[in-house]
């Protein structure tokens, strides 16, 4: 049998294969839309996590440390600005504004607190969503099994 | 002026380009799914009724801003609760609720001891979370991680018997296709284990 060369692979296709993948990561990268002024929230992990779903009906509120250590105490950060447990209510109140009437009572309040918070501060803002009547709450968590980094 | 004739451009540096394009999106994507325990507040009322419960249906938990657990008055590890309450949710120890006249049902599907000092019935058994103001966050969703895993072991438990497939499957299934006889099933699953969770005012 005679032998045959080896013909080169084409590479014209590349860019487009690239071009496809460019377009997967453009239409799923979320760009981070709040900067976070407080430290990072490092989440309890759970095993009883549910998907929260439709995405655009969430509210979420953040919970940490402040970044500057000399500040103790949990820091509340919702949208772009650190706020006291009071203001919650109003910006919940300007999340229902951006929506539909009848979406309204889909609405989610994401709770993204840190481990190490108190759980007073928790009830504080739960007391508050209750007020208002923003029932739906989900504990933000990370998936795992061991729960024993949750405490020391 | 004479007219130039343009050449052809080079699209050779075009999947360059795409790369460079394609590792920035790679870098900057964060796929977080935003997953968490799904809770419903209580809603306010101006009315206080006063429901009377008994003390043998309600578990009481309490935690101290060391993190240490009580329940039942006694000490125990956060590991130990989603086995104590299933044992109060699951006990069954007495009659159900009283329906339009008819005397309470005892709780059949329950495989508790029937311990007539645990709760009577599985809708009747009430878990009260009692914390403090300087608990640490990550115990609190322990605790509530593990009263909520009692409740889904205990579905999955009746489901699987009753329809041979667990309270999880159940609900994927009717997440792929909402079929009114799946909804009815789940329903059915959650009036036997009403998830009734009680917080108190925390301790200051």
């Amino acid at each position: 049998m005679r032998k045959k060369g080896m013909p080169a692979i084409s590479t014209a296709s590349l860019p487009d294969i690239v071009f496809m993948l460019l377009f997967f990561f453009m239409v799923s990268t979320t760009m981070r839309e709040t900067d976070l002024l407080i430290k990072k929230p490092a989440l309890p992990v759970a095993s009883e996590v549910k998907k929260l779903e439709l995405k655009s009906l969430v509210s979420t509120i953040y919970v940490g440390k402040s970044k500057d250590t000399r500040i103790s105490g949990d820091k509340i950060q919702v949208n772009d600005k650190i706020v006291e447990v009071k203001d919650i209510p109003s910006f919940i109140f300007s999340e229902r504004a951006l929506r539909k009437e009848d979406e309204v009572k889909f609405m989610t309040t994401s709770i993204k607190a840190d481990k190490e918070a108190s759980v007073g501060t928790i009830l504080d803002i739960k007391e508050q969503l209750r007020d208002i009547n923003a029932l739906k709450i989900s504990f933000s968590t990370s998936r795992g099994n061991d729960l024993s980094s949750n405490y020391k | 002026m004479a007219r130039r004739d343009i050449g052809e451009i080079n699209a050779g540096s075009m999947a360059d380009i795409a790369f460079l394009l394609l590792i920035f999106f790679l870098v900057t994507t964060t796929m977080d799914v935003d997953s968490g325990i799904a809770r419903k507040l209580p809603e306010k009322t101006d009315v206080q009724s006063d429901v009377i419960v008994k003390e043998k249906n309600v578990l009481d938990i309490v935690v101290n801003r060391n993190n240490q657990l009580l329940v039942e008055n006694e000490y125990v590890k956060v590991t130990d609760v989603k086995r104590l309450a299933k044992k109060f949710i699951d006990n069954g120890g007495g009659l159900g609720t009283p329906v339009d006249d008819r005397p309470g049902e005892p709780c059949d599907y329950c495989g508790g001891e029937k311990n007539p000092n645990s709760s009577d019935h599985s809708t009747k058994a009430i878990i009260s979370l009692q914390s403090d103001r300087g608990t640490s966050y990550g115990m609190y969703i322990s605790i509530q991680n593990e009263i909520e895993a009692a409740y889904n072991e205990l579905r999955n438990a009746l489901s699987e018997k009753l329809y041979g497939i667990s309270y999880d499957d159940l609900l994927n299934d009717y997440e792929d296709n909402p079929s009114k006889s799946l909804q009815e099933k789940i329903d059915d699953l959650k009036n036997k284990y009403p998830q009734i969770i009680t917080e108190p005012e925390p301790i200051k």
